[in-house]
């Protein structure tokens, strides 16, 4: 028996099993199905990586191989190309791999297999269904990996950051990318990716637009685009037609959890990721859930320090047992769209609690309020908050232990 | 006096440069902010990302960047050269793959092991 058995060999399960390790666990065994660790790193080669933990810019394949060095002087087993099937609450493992189908059993389970890209029937486009139209993370793994280009005239729907990062992928490769469109009034991705994304290769951004309409029989011939009123519905008479071969879509990512809703662990519908604590175990003592399984981050550097949270957190629950506490709830007050945790263990050790969540709107200078009830526990000034990027607070546990609810609120200043 | 939104991390800072008081930066949280507004009007620079091709390893590409930022005007022929650039297994990650390109005194070097 594992003491630790670890998810998905990207960012999350990377740092989840070397902080596991370092807290003292030695039979620990990372899980992946791709044939190598990385996980999406190894497709991100852009640079922007690992500013807070490495105080440099990285691509994404070095900031992975930064942790699979780590890894390398311990005695945590790798098993590349196995598929996890099934996960059972009494933490039996089900898993297919070169050697057969088999069941192994762990004390602990990190939960880090990532998200997922929406594809084109998510958001229901209208029109034929051609070859051409791809997600903006397939198009990448495609060109950087396998080195073949999706198409030579591009338009790329959602201004996530997969989408413009790729804008300027493809152009640097020799297509041409003749616009992004969002349909929100907001762009998805960080203010640095289209400045040096779109911006500095001439590449138009319609805010407030979206496609209605996709063309071709065999391959991608044509799209429409519209402007969108602010309840999202097309305009009439403000169609333009774009003659592009190839679409990209990058609609939002979705947290991948297959194996935790069969395990039975509750789940958050607004985050589509599990109910984590603090210390991030999910609703089953001993499994805990980090990086994008839970809710999906930025920056990975985030991913990284929430997975090493979660490593430590099972190496604890190894060696001294379930945390026997009473639960804080953290309630979602105006315009906060989620926050993880979404509860706090009220005995935690830890003498901070780091909390995340996601604005609903655009917001100026405006303040993060903790309270429960009519007490203010904390108040964070804020200079600027974006739907698109995710906020961070801080707060010292012992402000929070004598609460049952806490809200977390966003206001203008 | 020009505005700008800083790419030096994640921040985004929006800047504004005075071209008539010597470059001068406010807006910035930080050195780099500074450095940038200054540098992005006077000569600006960029990271390269990108793939060369590989032989005999896991993967048919290498991906590579230079070590440092060069002329942004340079990107596209920058790519012109890394296409004729073949890297051969065993290729280590920090490894030089192409030295001072087009003359800029920057290396290229690979992004993983392969």
């Amino acid at each position: 028996m594992y003491e630790l058995a670890v998810i998905g060999g990207g960012p999350a399960g990377l740092a989840a099993a070397y902080s596991a390790y370092q807290n003292g666990l030695r039979n620990i065994v990372i899980l992946e199905r791709d044939k190598e660790l990385g996980g999406i790193l190894n497709q991100c080669i852009h640079n922007g990586f690992g500013l807070h933990r490495f105080k440099e810019e990285l691509s994404g394949p070095e900031y992975a191989h930064r942790f699979i060095e780590m890894l390398k002087d311990t005695s945590v087993e790798v098993r590349l190309d196995t598929m996890v099937i099934e996960i059972t609450d009494d933490k039996k493992i089900f898993i297919n791999s070169p050697k057969g189908y088999e069941c192994i059993e762990a004390q602990s389970i990190v939960l880090s297999m990532g998200c997922r890209e929406r594809t084109r029937g998510a958001i229901s486009i209208p029109g034929t269904r051609p070859s051409g139209v791809f997600t903006a993370g397939a198009a990448q793994r495609y060109l950087n990996m396998e080195g073949l280009m999706a198409g030579k005239r591009v338009v790329i729907l959602g201004s996530g950051d997969i989408g413009l990062i790729m804008a300027r992928r493809m152009t640097l490769e020799g297509a041409k990318v003749l616009a992004c469109v969002e349909l929100m009034p907001y762009s998805g991705g960080l203010t640095r990716n289209i400045v040096q994304c779109l911006d500095d290769f001439g590449i138009p951004l319609y805010l407030s637009h979206t496609v209605t309409e996709i063309r071709g029989d065999k391959r991608l011939e044509g799209i429409t685009v519209m402007k969108v009123d602010e309840n999202r519905q097309p305009i009439e008479g403000t169609e333009m037609d774009f003659d592009c071969d190839t679409l990209l879509l990058s609609v939002g990512l979705i947290p991948e959890n297959e194996l935790t809703r069969e395990a039975g662990i509750a789940m958050d519908p607004k985050t589509n990721g599990a109910f984590v604590f603090e210390n991030m175990e999910t609703s089953i003592e001993g499994i805990f859930a980090c990086g994008n399984a839970v809710h999906v981050h930025d920056l990975v550097d985030f991913v990284s320090a929430e997975s090493e949270r979660a490593g430590a957190a099972a190496a604890e629950y190894v060696k001294n047992g379930a945390s026997d506490s009473e639960v804080i709830e953290i309630v979602n007050g105006a315009d906060v769209g989620y926050t993880v945790p979404q509860k706090l263990h009220r005995n935690t050790k830890a003498e901070k609690i780091d909390v995340f969540f996601r604005v609903r709107r655009v917001f100026s200078k405006s303040r993060v309020v903790v309270s429960s009830g009519d007490t203010e526990i904390a108040v964070f000034k804020k200079a600027f908050m974006v739907p698109g990027e995710m906020q961070h607070l801080v707060i010292p546990t012992d402000k929070l232990r004598d609460f049952d609810t806490i809200t977390v609120t966003a206001q203008e200043a | 006096m020009t505005e700008l939104t800083c790419i030096g991390c994640p921040l985004g800072c929006r800047l504004t440069v005075d071209e008539e008081n010597d470059y001068a930066v406010t807006g910035n949280s930080c050195k780099k902010g500074a450095e940038y507004g200054k540098n992005e009007l006077k000569n600006p620079t960029r990271v390269l990302t990108t793939t060369v091709n590989a032989e005999g390893g896991i993967h048919g590409r290498c991906p590579v960047r230079t070590e440092a930022p060069i002329p942004k005007a340079m990107l596209f022929d920058a790519m012109k050269v890394l296409s004729e650039v073949t890297v051969k297994a065993p290729v280590k990650c920090g490894e030089t793959v192409l030295e001072d390109i087009l003359g800029t005194g920057v290396n290229v070097i690979a992004t993983r092991d392969l």
